[in-house]
């Protein structure tokens, strides 16, 4: 054991963040206040140093790292095929999209074929996950401004979504049903059913949310005109996603450059140009709407045969060959023991998140691990623009601006 | 490869005397470090390139000349295209200009390099640690920086183990 006094931190002095704050803060004119990293309203572990003049935000400080888990360097030591576990960790909302990307990018840097049965399935279950995503956004986003009883009824059609996810992989968050190739394995017999299920029941509920929030005029006055984003500021600092959507660009990198076959449904982007908070909620509720088109569209031409790939080099056989096939045998095994080996070289692969453009960037050294991952996470872009949105805003403002802004804290700090 | 990405390669081909590289349809141009903020600023101004998309690192360790690759990606959305740099650096302890001045979010990609990478940007407004504690030794992304297998580092045995680290220090 040791002693209070042994302990020797450097403490962060006031000289290495003057260049930050104004030279009213350095003079005491104004005050410095540590808001999180544990605040419900910011929504996990965000540390913002907030300056204030009385209660209007003159500087907003965002500190992340307290949820770094070091998820890329870990990858670096797993094989292509286990680390795609760590990939449902970094954004919580979004598992199924980050093993979307990931297998994409695996799939494009060992050029592997998915079957066209694979990538229905999978924008299904993205398009559902978005709409759960938002769901949450939605629901917190409500909750900070105190209405409550929204929050629980987007938490309740959330549940039926997650129990599709359960149905399909027997995990409700994370679920790793995508793989290089195509997919775990095939949907239950039930799936269709559950989905379209949800398909009738659900755009009366978005109706439902919007009779509470639309036209409410608390709800008004608290979106209404805050954190306006220009669209030049908005390119400027790499925001993608509802918030650049909101702010007149329409740019959605599922029209854009169609992957998994987003190409054959019949879809808009919403787009609004106030760019303001209100704007970001209409864009996003109106991205239900058009996910759940998505997801009707895919379902009705849902084809048959394989999940996943033939290709024996990168996919495991299945079980019933292991017994009769020697070949299979050996497969299985190096598959399952050294992986498989990719070439040399290295890819970038982008797919629009529920929160913007999530892009995975792979370099292969030719081994079975992948030598460097790194992920672009939307999370981490988009919040820079937080202080910019926050000056001049109160701090209850603030609370508002975080939700709109809709970081996940697992996907800034992976 | 799209024939309006090729003549916008091929123009910083010939203005910057760069090489390409070329994997899967994506074309990445090959930079040398004092060349990068003027062929951003020119991406960006001449040919519609509004999007820094990322911009990152791979540590090729034991190798020395060049032991970094920095790696950036611009997307234009007029043109709907991508398009990689990269940008070779030599040493254990590189440094290069800073591209914030013509992307500003290119702020905490760089922030994550210094960061992860011990890379050093000249001319960056705010250089500081932005995913590790502010008083942490040591690039936690660096090929020699151990994933684990070692004893847990906490306040007071610090510097005990920071003494027995191999990696290289700042």
């Amino acid at each position: 054991m040791t002693t209070e006094t042994e302990i020797t931190l450097t403490p962060a002095s006031l000289d290495e963040i003057k260049h930050l704050v104004s030279e009213r803060a350095i003079q005491g004119e104004t005050v410095l206040l540590n808001m999180g990293p544990q605040h419900p309203s910011t929504h996990g572990v965000l540390r913002l140093l907030l300056e204030l003049d009385g209660e209007e935000v003159v500087n907003c400080i965002p500190d992340v790292g307290f949820l770094h888990t070091g998820i890329e360097k870990n990858m670096e030591a797993k094989t292509y095929e286990k680390a795609a576990v760590m990939t449902d960790r970094l954004d919580y909302l979004n598992n199924l999209g980050n093993n979307l990307v990931y297998c994409m990018a695996i799939e494009k840097l060992a050029d592997l074929d998915v079957p066209p049965r694979a990538q229905a399935i999978r924008v299904i279950l993205t398009e559902l996950q978005r709409i759960s995503s938002h769901l949450v956004w939605l629901g917190t986003h409500a909750l900070d401004m105190a209405a409550m009883s929204v929050f629980l009824y987007c938490f309740r059609e959330r549940e039926i979504i997650l129990d599709i996810f359960e149905m399909c992989s027997g995990q409700r968050m994370m679920t790793t049903f995508f793989r290089p190739g195509g997919l775990w394995r095939d949907v239950p017999a039930d799936f269709e059913a559950a989905v379209r299920k949800f398909v009738q029941l659900f755009p009366e509920r978005v109706n439902e949310y919007e009779r509470l929030l639309t036209k409410n005029p608390l709800f008004l006055r608290r979106t209404k005109g805050i954190g306006v984003l220009k669209p030049e500021t908005a390119l400027q600092y790499g925001v993608t996603g509802p918030m650049l959507r909101a702010s007149g660009i329409a740019h959605d990198l599922r029209k854009a450059q169609p992957y998994s076959g987003y190409d054959l449904y019949d879809f808009d982007i919403p787009t609004f140009t106030e760019g303001d908070t209100y704007a970001r909620y209409l864009v996003r509720v109106e991205e239900m709407r058009q996910s759940l088109r998505i997801v009707e569209q895919a379902l009705n031409k849902l084809p048959l045969g394989p999940v996943r790939s033939n290709n024996r080099k990168y996919v495991p056989p299945p079980r019933s060959e292991i017994g009769v096939s020697m070949e299979a045998l050996i497969h299985h095994f190096k598959l399952w023991t050294e992986g498989f080996l990719p070439p040399k070289g290295s890819v970038y692969v982008g797919v629009e998140s529920p929160r913007g453009e999530l892009g995975v960037y792979l370099e292969s050294d030719g081994g079975p691990k992948p030598y460097r991952v790194h992920w672009r996470t939307p999370s981490f872009t988009n919040m820079q623009i937080l202080p910019i949105l926050a000056k001049g805003h109160l701090v209850a403002d603030l609370v508002v601006l975080i939700g709109t802004v809709d970081i996940v804290l697992g996907d800034v700090d992976r | 490869m799209n024939e309006h990405l090729q003549s916008i390669v091929q123009a910083l081909q010939e203005r910057f005397e760069a090489d390409t590289y070329e994997f899967r349809d994506e074309v990445s141009l090959v930079l040398r470090p004092e060349q990068i903020t003027a062929a951003c600023q020119s991406l960006r101004d001449d040919h519609h390139f509004e999007l820094l998309v990322e911009e990152t690192a791979v540590d090729y360790w034991p190798e020395q000349t060049p032991r970094f690759h920095v790696v950036y990606r611009l997307r234009s959305l007029k043109h709907n295209l991508i398009l990689g740099l990269r940008v070779p650096l030599d040493g254990n302890s590189p440094s290069m200009p800073s591209i914030t001045s013509v992307y500003a979010n290119a702020n905490w990609f760089e922030r994550e390099l210094w960061d992860m990478f011990g890379i050093r940007f000249e001319g960056h407004p705010d250089l500081r640690r932005v995913l590790m504690p502010y008083d942490w030794v040591g690039h936690p992304l660096r090929k020699d920086y151990p994933l684990g297998y070692e004893e847990v580092q906490f306040s007071f045995n610090f510097d005990e183990i920071n003494v027995r680290k191999p990696y290289a220090q700042e």
